[in-house]
């Protein structure tokens, strides 16, 4: 018989999204902490004999022989088409922790552009700028849909069919446009960011807002309750669960949007920026690292949002 | 009525063992079913009515004891399909129509499907169903599908026909009328029925033996011949000999703590 | 219906019909007053017929004062009268405020584009579409089921690869394309595999749920049956998974031609929808990089269309499919 569900996980298990250290997280005391490990060291098994069949037609190992050697220098190539494990990781040691944060220019201390951590901070300020302004209009959105009918009829289908159309292609022409009046940098990934991030966030409150069953809407109109009483008492807190989620996959979209945002005039700065400098200059193992980088960002991100859901859930008194 | 045994339970223990507490669900079960019975088992939630049942249905495995059905062990009468089991939903597939429904275990036994077919119609006649064949389950009533229910169960005409609160989930008054439709089917069809209940008047009016059970443990109380006669209508109910055998079974749930808290 | 009925049931119609009128026709008026540059009265107009057609909807939208004929028709008639406004305002503002068509063509120059660059643009279609988001999404997608199969039939694997797939799908896979591009070299294949990357996790998460979505008593009336776990997978477990299976289907395709385009911008032979893209915004054309856009727009909502379509008569007996 399955144990019984632990708090986090049972309640995100309701709200219909996992976040990835909930369910890694709730499979351990699940008892899944030996299929996860044993899992994931048959992955890493797999990458590491995978590396010489993948960089077998690159010159240094042409006069290799013996299946040792071999292998032993497919771990360590200085550009291999497939790098192991720990070459990545020591790249992204020696970029982040191994390289000063701070560079003296003429003025002053600025953050150094060999710190894979500049870089991150870059694209993460572009993705959390976005995310609140994405946050807010889509909030003040859906309250708007949920009290004007007319409003509600004629946006929602186009909401609703926007996400069958991949919006992020119009990412460059936001930079482009912004680009020509002279806005650069940060603001044009942060648009891209705010309005990958608005429709989720929309979709979501409007679902949330309308979702107090009628018999307690019903109990409102009772006690005369205005329509502001009615969505700060009533619909505001019934859709917390939804805003939740919503921020889970806005959150990931917007992070997408900012590194999208980096590679139509091939930005200078950010982890997108080094996804597309590393693919220019063909330097493999710096594009693992990037990637890397943004998956530990895009995780911190959710975690810390899991967290801010957990603190809230729990403050509102929800079922453990 | 047979003199054949269909069922033969021995010393009959289970024990689920769930995280940091041990559940007796049946304690020390003994019980002997002739073939052509209609056994009801009666009972409040936890005395093991349930347990009982799916473990002749080879749907749990016991602790300790033994159980034959029709002289086999359980596993082998389920793998050669000697029982039709309805539940207390009727468990029908939506995609299917109720003809696809009742050819289910059909389908599943490799039975050709013209004689699929014709079995179908036939069973669901027998329940009353006839012309429902192209119907939707959501199309039906509560009661209509659990009467395509027993059809499924019949259709491939096993030996005995285990049931488990079939009727709970109805209002009174379908279920008078099932009950009454199921006494018929049974008398036509001969077969050993093992009807779980926690209704009283259900289990007296439909029952040739009453095997009353008590909780925490489960354990049998009292083992009851019903001896109503053949022809039962719904008007028995209200005869001295009907209360007397249910004034017995209430004695028996009483003794088995059943009332209290 | 009496008389006194029909004149009170006239009103809502009439009043409808007539803001519908007056919202067109101050529209077109502006649309060519518009070519004669801004002024007060162009301003007028907009705001007129910005005005009337709002009213219209706000009239559209409150359906028990129509008649059921016109009232089922709101659901279509009012998102297309927004619709329709916004296009108009958007190209009222850019031909009345002469706004510069590399900031933002107005409409009726996107148009013109997409009529005269339909060859270039099909072709792109093929090269994004067809050869790399099509492919992709039915490879992901079976590999994502293959998978949940497995995971379903061996428990140790399912307890392992699921938090570690959940995980994975949370991260921008996105940025696996100048990887794969170094793999699979520029052309569609590259893409191709982008799409497959990124389509699989989600068909996995999905499956894993879907394959155990069907219910305990139905479970125990097939090990009532002495069915195989081929037999109980066929006629129970795929059936019951395929309101899961759909839903990731329909977010793979979004997925799928996302991906597709934007691992485009990572580089490309002369052909793509993301390649075009890129290469005329580099050459501030925007009115071509629209274009694109559009078609990118029908290609996508047709594709998730037909999958709603296929659904519907697969899932046909769920409840939120029924009556």
């Amino acid at each position: 018989m399955p144990a019984i569900p632990t708090t986090t996980s049972a309640r995100l298990a309701a709200t219909g999204t996992m976040t990835p250290f909930a369910q890694v997280w709730s499979g351990v005391r699940r008892g899944a902490l030996l299929p996860v490990a044993t899992i994931a060291a048959i992955i890493l098994a797999v990458w590491y004999l995978a590396c010489l069949p993948m960089n077998r037609d690159l010159p240094q190992l042409a006069h290799v022989d013996g299946l040792v050697d071999r292998y032993r220098v497919a771990w360590s190539l200085e550009r291999p088409l497939l790098p192991a494990p720990h070459q990545i990781a020591t790249e992204l040691f020696a970029s982040t922790l191994g390289t000063p944060l701070l560079r003296e220019t003429a003025d002053g201390m600025v953050l150094n552009p060999r710190n894979l951590f500049t870089h991150a901070w870059v694209t993460v300020s572009a993705t959390l700028t976005g995310f609140v302004i994405g946050l807010i209009l889509g909030i003040a959105l859906a309250i708007a849909i949920v009290h004007i009918n007319a409003l509600r009829m004629s946006l929602m289908p186009w909401i609703v069919a926007s996400q069958t159309v991949p919006i992020l292609a119009i990412a460059p022409i936001i930079i482009v446009a912004l680009g020509s009046m002279g806005i650069v940098g940060l603001l044009p990934k942060a648009v891209i960011s705010a309005y990958l991030s608005f429709f989720p966030v929309t979709i979501g409150m409007t679902k949330g807002f309308a979702s107090p069953d009628a018999m307690l809407l019903d109990l409102m109109r009772t006690y005369s309750a205005s329509p502001t009483e009615i969505f700060l008492k009533l619909r505001w807190p019934a859709a917390i669960p939804m805003l939740f989620s919503s921020l889970k996959v806005s959150i990931s979209i917007s992070l997408v949007g900012a590194i999208v945002g980096e590679l139509p005039t091939g930005a200078q700065a950010g982890i997108g920026a080094r996804l597309l400098s590393g693919s220019y200059y063909g330097q493999t193992v710096q594009i693992w690292s990037a990637l890397t980088m943004a998956a530990i960002m895009a995780s911190l991100l959710i975690a810390v949002i899991a967290l801010a859901e957990r603190l809230t859930l729990n403050a509102m008194g929800a079922r453990p | 009525m047979n003199s054949e045994i269909a069922i033969d339970i021995r010393n009959l223990s289970l024990t689920f063992e769930t995280g940091d507490s041990a559940v007796h669900a049946l304690d020390n079960a003994n019980l002997s079913v002739a073939k052509g019975e209609f056994v009801s088992f009666i009972g409040p939630s936890g005395c093991g009515k349930t347990t009982l049942l799916r473990v002749i249905a080879d749907l749990e495995t016991p602790s300790l004891g033994s159980i034959t059905v029709n002289g086999m062990s359980a596993r082998e009468a389920r793998l050669n399909r000697h029982y039709g089991y309805v539940f207390q939903a009727p468990a029908l597939y939506p995609w299917r129509t109720v003809e696809a429904n009742v050819t289910l275990p059909l389908e599943i036994f490799g039975l050709p499907a013209a004689e699929r077919r014709t079995r179908a119609r036939t069973h669901l006649a027998m329940v009353n169903l006839a012309g429902f064949e192209n119907k939707y389950p959501w199309q039906l009533s509560g009661g209509m599908q659990q009467r395509v229910s027993i059809a499924r169960a019949l259709s491939f005409e096993p030996e005995l026909l285990l049931m488990d609160e079939p009727f709970g989930a109805l209002d009174e008054i379908s279920r008078d009328r099932l009950n009454e439709q199921l006494l018929k089917l049974w008398k036509k069809t001969g077969k050993t029925v093992v009807f779980v209940t926690h209704s009283i008047p259900e289990a007296v009016f439909l029952s040739t033996l009453i095997v009353v059970m008590s909780p925490r443990p489960g354990r049998i109380i009292d083992v009851i011949d019903c001896d109503l006669g053949d022809e039962r209508t719904l008007d028995i109910r209200e005869t001295p000999e009907f209360l007397k055998l249910a004034h017995r079974v209430r004695e028996g749930l009483r003794a088995g703590h059943s009332y209290d808290d | 219906m009496s008389n006194a009925q029909t004149a009170t049931a006239g009103n809502p119609v009439m009043r409808l019909v007539a803001a519908l009128a007056l919202g067109t026709a101050v529209a077109i008026a502006a649309l060519l007053l518009a070519h004669r540059g801004a002024g007060g009265l162009l301003a007028l107009a907009v705001i007129v017929a910005w005005a009337a057609l709002w009213y219209a909807n706000v009239l559209w939208s409150r359906s028990q004062s129509l008649p059921n004929m016109l009232a089922s028709l709101a659901g279509k008639g009012v998102p297309l009268v927004f619709g329709l406004t916004l296009v108009f305002l958007w190209e009222v503002a850019c031909v009345g405020l002469k706004v510069p068509s590399v900031l933002l063509p107005a409409p009726s120059l996107i148009l013109h584009k997409l009529a005269s660059s339909l060859p270039q643009l099909g072709a792109d279609f093929v090269q994004t579409f067809v050869r790399a988001a099509l492919p992709g999404w039915l490879i992901g997608s079976a590999a994502g089921f293959a998978a949940a199969l497995a995971c379903d039939r061996y428990d140790f694997l399912r307890r392992g690869l699921l938090p570690i797939g959940n995980f994975v799908s949370a991260l921008p896979i996105i940025g696996i394309a100048p990887i794969l591009v170094m793999w699979f070299g520029f052309d569609w294949q590259s893409k191709a595999a982008v799409v497959v990357v990124m389509t699989f996790f989600p068909m996995l998460v999905n499956a894993v749920v879907g394959l155990s979505a069907a219910g305990r008593i139905e479970l125990d009336l097939m090990h009532s049956y002495g069915a195989s776990w081929l037999q109980t997978l066929l006629a129970l477990r795929l059936p019951a998974a395929m309101p899961f299976l759909f839903n990731a289907l329909k977010i793979n395709a979004s997925l799928a031609l996302i991906g597709a385009i934007v691992a485009e911008f990572f580089g490309t032979p002369t052909l793509g929808m993301g390649f075009r893209i890129s290469t005329e915004v580099g050459r501030m054309s925007l009115d071509m990089v629209w274009a694109t856009i559009v078609v990118a727009a029908v290609a996508g909502s047709t594709f998730f269309g037909v999958l709603v379509l296929i659904e519907k008569k697969v899932t046909f007996w769920h409840p939120s499919n029924r009556r």
